[in-house]
């Protein structure tokens, strides 16, 4: 027995590793990779592709990511940190509601990887599910807001406000610079719009609008390009603020109201009310608050404004065989084609969340929306009605889920009393506070609430029983209109009916669940079930933004370590988890510049250098950071060109605030220059931005801080396993050196302003807001802090170096059949392969478009196509595939080069052969007479593994100019797919 | 559809075909093919004051949103309402039916001809 102890935790130790359940490549495996890519050792191997210039030594560094803990351990740990954080019923509202999440959405979306895996959904042949799922969203939202067309979702509703704000400088015919905030906005959203107006040179003007709505007033011209309208107010007021609406019109303004959702299911629309855009949250639709998000919010536009909406906009079109089909629409309109050109930097929305309140409305249907709306409704009215009987004063008479509270010296004492009992209010000053309450609340919770404010007294009282029916809501502002009335809102209701719904749904989808997503950039790894544990624990699901510091101890804990082992893992000394997607973290990084320089004096800094090889995102971000791009050429080995960065330095020197570089480049390559490239930029005073998209190729090899960077963007839904939610969530902290850190974005309510520099001293961010939420979506940060803490520093350096193994092995065995366009100047690429089509193109006339749907036949989903280069392929297969499934996709796409040259050849015509023709339906194999010249067994398994498990795509090749010629963005008739 | 060589071009890939003092304008076959399928257009309207070499509309396509430059002074009296409702004219017909707009011009411009802009599109 003695002995046994010992022995037992060594083989606890050996089998619990979780690196080597999240790295798909044992030892074996990688021996056989290495050997086709021509190395001894995966060491060798990384010695000779990261240049020695930046390499890091691990060894040296006391890391502050602590050695690896097991599944098992770290789930333990969350369980620790979530026990530390204290969930009251929060009453504070301001955006951020209790709401119930229909068990069937949570279990069977949620909590999915069909749903959770999968991708943006760019090759919409393999996304009709989530296509349908958003349609179905972006129609409950132009339903209830009574506006002709919604996007796919947006970031948050502060964000989708600034946005709006944005478009109504696009689109107004005023040439006022002014812009008019709602003095009865919420907070955030005001000190948001405020931050963001500075940077692009929008002038705000907060107002009383009721003052507006005057008589004396209502001729008077409006010298403002808009107005922003909070509906109803943060106050809780219910008002018609269609006078100021029109007003704003008279002098070519656009008007911009934030609605809520479930308001809006009782009072007027505010397209009914004259608005041109309407923004907001879908987060009480069944999305738990997770203190700040992740959630979806939305914006809708009126008749004539859809090509300025920004983000994403799901369209009908339809396939090849001429059945309708759902795609993205007017894509190029979107930021990586239009560059410093775009109107919007975002690009990632909250997908998965638009999922769950889409779903919500199907569950619940228009009647079940309305209803819960009244019960809301009338527990506020109940709550009003007490508090009155009791004395305080209630300041407006119409609202619909939020009474404002008269406590004349009282406010802040009976907040803390109401603390006492687990219930968080919402002290506006020393003598007002705000009650919302929600979906969740209970008879037995509105007597909790009543006794904070000893109001319970004489319950049966006859007149407060009046008072409870008496309406809150003013008649004339009731809505009179319908909304939800397709067929999919009026449908399932029963859970079985719901969760069949949703099935068929995700059979759709191809998701990495079934198999490889070789996306280049995009980073389709693991996303571990243990990671994803923590997610919906109420600890972490349950908690308000604004709670108070004291509540929320166990995620301040989370968020400071991971804080820190980022900052650690990638050199630089500060981190802030605000932005809530990466381009936000893009211009937080921007911003930060910006704030730097102007501290010193330099306001002329302004230029930001990038090169033509950048992501699109980069030029749109700098432009949202009034920075002006100016482009430097890359070399026909797609690296910086030093020759012309040279020149456009001394041209611009004066000027000069900072280079945005990709490293690795876009082009997946190591460029050995990037340390000289810093230093120039460096010894022109200006700043270095890395663009951390891919991260994953360096980490544990090398540090940004270390070689040159002064501000990152992370992307922790690519390198630290947040799943990509069909489209978002992502999260995009930024990490800054200490010299930049004060500029790193602030919050009016974050709990914890001061951060840890890793030297232990603090600092407190004070930059330019970036999200609504003070720590923009941290419920699923326990992801990424359970992916560092389950890998320790040697897993992640273990992780990148099979993710540049398995890219170098794909381009090994793939380069005979497809040129590979760039590699470092040992001949390696980094974590992706760019495979050049151009010249197989030219010559058979089959394009990356058939190739990327042929795949589809084949069983996967395609490469990244014709980014960065047009007419390529880039993969990335990540660390996460094991190495029968990549060498599935090789066979694959040698397979595809032999149909390929069997078209060259004129074997096939070039108008009818299984290239141009995928992706093939099972209906297009057995339906009617077969006329190609290839056969069936060609057509949908052209390779035999294929017969005992295939997916099946439910649509054929869609037609992308019928859809944006013929814009269609709510859900079609169900005739239509008869 | 005009002759190619009765046209003159800009380096903005643009055909003008001159009558009297308005100017037709559209884009070349070569900047057709180069978009791809047309999908939207968002053209200035009648009366509309355009100054030469500024944005004055959209061109996009399923690849790309490019930008209209107007290439000369003066004032536009038509627009073709046609390729609005079907943008695909643009690619089928681009020096013919899929004509942008009239501009009635104060002064022309120095303008490419047809063999300048090949050598240009080094065609």
């Amino acid at each position: 027995m003695t002995d046994l102890a010992p022995s037992l935790s060594g083989v606890a130790s050996r089998t619990d590793l979780f690196s080597t359940r999240h790295i798909g490549t044992d030892a074996a495996a990688q021996a056989r990779m290495l050997e086709a890519v021509g190395f001894e050792s995966v060491e060798a191997l990384m010695a000779a592709a990261v240049p020695q210039s930046i390499q890091f030594d691990r060894s040296l560094t006391n890391s502050f990511v602590p050695p690896a803990a097991t599944e098992r351990e770290a789930v333990d740990e969350l369980r620790a940190l979530a026990s530390m954080n204290r969930v009251s019923t929060s009453y504070i509202g301001l955006g951020y509601y209790g709401t119930l999440t229909p068990a069937v959405i949570k279990r069977n979306v949620l909590e999915n990887p069909s749903w959770y895996t999968a991708y943006t959904p760019y090759q919409p042949e393999i996304s009709q599910g989530r296509l349908e799922a958003l349609i179905n969203f972006q129609t409950m939202v132009a339903d209830l807001t009574g506006l002709t067309t919604a996007n796919a979702s947006m970031l948050d509703e502060s964000t989708a406000a600034v946005e709006g704000m944005l478009l109504a400088r696009r689109a107004s015919k005023s040439k006022s610079t002014r812009f008019l905030v709602d003095s009865d906005a919420f907070p955030q959203t005001k000190a948001l719009l405020r931050d963001r107006a500075e940077a692009v040179g929008i002038e705000i003007d907060e107002v009383v609008l009721d003052s507006i709505d005057h008589p004396s007033h209502a001729l008077a011209p409006v010298d403002a390009f808009g107005v922003f309208v909070q509906y109803p107010g943060a106050s809780g007021r219910v008002w018609n603020p269609s006078a100021v609406i029109d007003a704003v019109h008279a002098s070519g303004g656009i008007a911009v109201v934030a609605a809520d959702l479930l308001a809006l299911t009782l009072i007027a629309s505010p397209g009914e009310l004259g608005a041109d855009v309407a923004v907001g949250t879908t987060q009480r639709f069944g999305v738990p608050m997770g203190f700040g998000g992740p959630h979806a919010g939305y914006m809708a536009v009126r008749a004539g404004l859809e090509r300025q909406l920004p983000g994403r906009l799901v369209g009908v079109s339809v396939d090849a065989a001429g059945h309708p089909a759902y795609r993205l629409s007017l894509q190029a309109r979107e930021q990586h084609i239009r560059r410093e050109k775009a109107t919007s930097n975002i690009c990632t929305a909250q997908v998965l969340l638009a999922v769950m309140a889409g779903m919500y409305a199907v569950y619940h249907g228009p009647e079940g929306l309305r209803r819960i709306a009244e019960q809301v409704n009338q527990a506020a009215r109940t709550l009003a009605a007490h508090l009155a009987g009791a004395g305080y004063g209630i300041v407006h008479r119409d609202f619909f889920d939020t009474v404002l509270v008269s406590a004349p010296g009282r406010a802040r004492a009976l907040a803390e009393h109401a603390h006492g009992r687990d219930i968080l209010l919402n002290v506006v000053d020393d003598d007002t506070l705000s009650i919302s309450v929600d979906e969740t609340t209970t008879d037995a919770a509105l007597i909790d609430l009543a006794l904070v404010f000893d109001a319970v007294e004489g319950h049966d009282d006859a007149g407060r029983g009046a008072a409870e029916r008496d309406p809150s809501i003013p008649e004339s502002l009731l809505r009179t209109t319908d909304y939800l009335t397709h067929p999919v809102f009026n449908t399932h209701r029963s859970e079985t009916s719901m969760m069949r719904y949703l099935k068929r749904l995700a059979d759709a989808d191809y998701a990495l669940d079934r198999g490889m997503i070789p996306l280049g950039s995009c980073t389709m790894k693991l996303n571990a079930a243990s990671e994803m544990e923590a997610v919906t624990w109420r600890e972490f699901a349950g908690i308000h933004p604004f709670a108070p510091a004291g509540d929320v101890e166990g995620y301040l804990t989370l968020i400071a370590q991971l804080e820190r082992w980022l900052a650690d893992v990638t050199g630089y000394d500060s981190v802030s988890l605000q932005p809530n997607a990466g381009s936000q973290g893009e211009l937080a990084g921007l911003l930060a510049i910006r704030g730097y320089h102007r501290s010193q004096g330099s306001l002329e800094r302004t230029v930001c250098l990038i090169p033509s090889s950048a992501h699109g995102t980069n030029a749109a971000s700098a432009v949202l950071a009034g920075m002006k791009v100016v482009v430097v050429a890359c070399d026909e080995l797609g690296n910086v060109d030093l020759v012309d960065l040279r020149a456009k330095i001394a041209e611009h020197a004066d000027v000069l605030a900072a280079l945005m570089i990709t490293y690795p480049s876009t082009h997946g390559v190591y460029e050995h220059d990037v340390v000289e490239i810093c230093r120039l930029v460096h010894e022109a005073g200006g700043q270095v931005y890395v663009d951390g998209a891919n991260l994953n190729a360096l980490l544990g090899f090398a540090r940004f801080g270390d070689f040159g960077g002064d501000v990152s963007h992370l992307n922790l839904h690519k390198t630290f396993c947040i799943p990509h939610g069909g489209g978002g969530p992502g999260v995009g902290p930024v990490a800054a050196k200490a010299h930049l850190a004060p500029f790193l974005p602030g919050h009016m309510f974050a709990q914890s302003p001061e951060h840890q520099l890793v030297d232990g001293s603090a600092v407190v961010h004070a930059g330019p807001q970036i999200s609504a939420a003070p720590y923009g979506s941290p419920s699923i940060l326990p992801i990424s802090w359970a992916y560092v803490r389950m890998m320790g520093l040697e897993g992640l350096a273990q992780a990148t170096a099979a993710a540049v193994l398995a890219a170098n092995y794909v381009a090994a065995r793939l380069a005979p059949h497809f040129p590979v366009l760039y590699t470092g100047e040992n001949g390696l690429v980094a974590h992706e392969c760019i495979l050049d089509l151009r010249g197989i193109t030219q010559a058979s006339g089959v394009s990356v478009d058939d190739v990327a749907k042929r795949l589809v036949d084949y069983g996967f989903h395609a490469p990244t196509m014709s980014f960065p280069v047009p007419g390529t392929l880039m993969v990335e297969p990540t660390e996460s595939e094991d190495l029968d499934e990549i060498d599935r996709f090789i066979e694959a796409m040698i397979e595809i080069k032999a149909e390929i040259d069997a078209v060259a050849a004129g074997e096939w015509p070039a108008g009818d052969n299984p290239l141009v023709n995928a992706p093939h339906t099972a209906q297009s194999v057995v339906e009617g007479e077969w006329t190609h010249p290839y056969d069936r067994a060609r057509a949908v398994y052209p390779v035999h593994t294929l017969v005992r498990g295939k997916y099946w795509p439910p649509v054929r090749r869609i037609d992308q100019a019928y859809g944006d010629r013929n814009l269609v963005c709510a859900c079609p008739p169900p005739e239509a797919f008869e | 559809m005009p002759d190619q060589n009765d046209l003159r071009y800009t380096a903005d890939h643009e055909w003008v075909l001159v009558e009297g003092s308005v100017a037709t304008i559209g884009i070349t076959a070569y900047a057709a093919a180069q978009l791809g399928d047309i999908v939207y257009l968002d053209l200035p309207d009648a009366g509309t004051e355009v100054s030469g070499g500024t944005v004055v509309g959209e061109i996009e396509s399923t690849k790309s949103v490019g930008e209209l430059f107007a290439p000369v002074d003066g004032t536009v009296v038509e627009k073709n309402a046609a390729v609005e409702d079907a943008p695909e004219l643009v690619n089928s017909d681009p020096l013919g039916e899929g004509w942008l707009i009239k501009v009635e011009f104060t002064e022309l411009p120095e303008l490419l001809s047809l063999e300048a802009y090949t050598a240009l599109i080094g065609d």
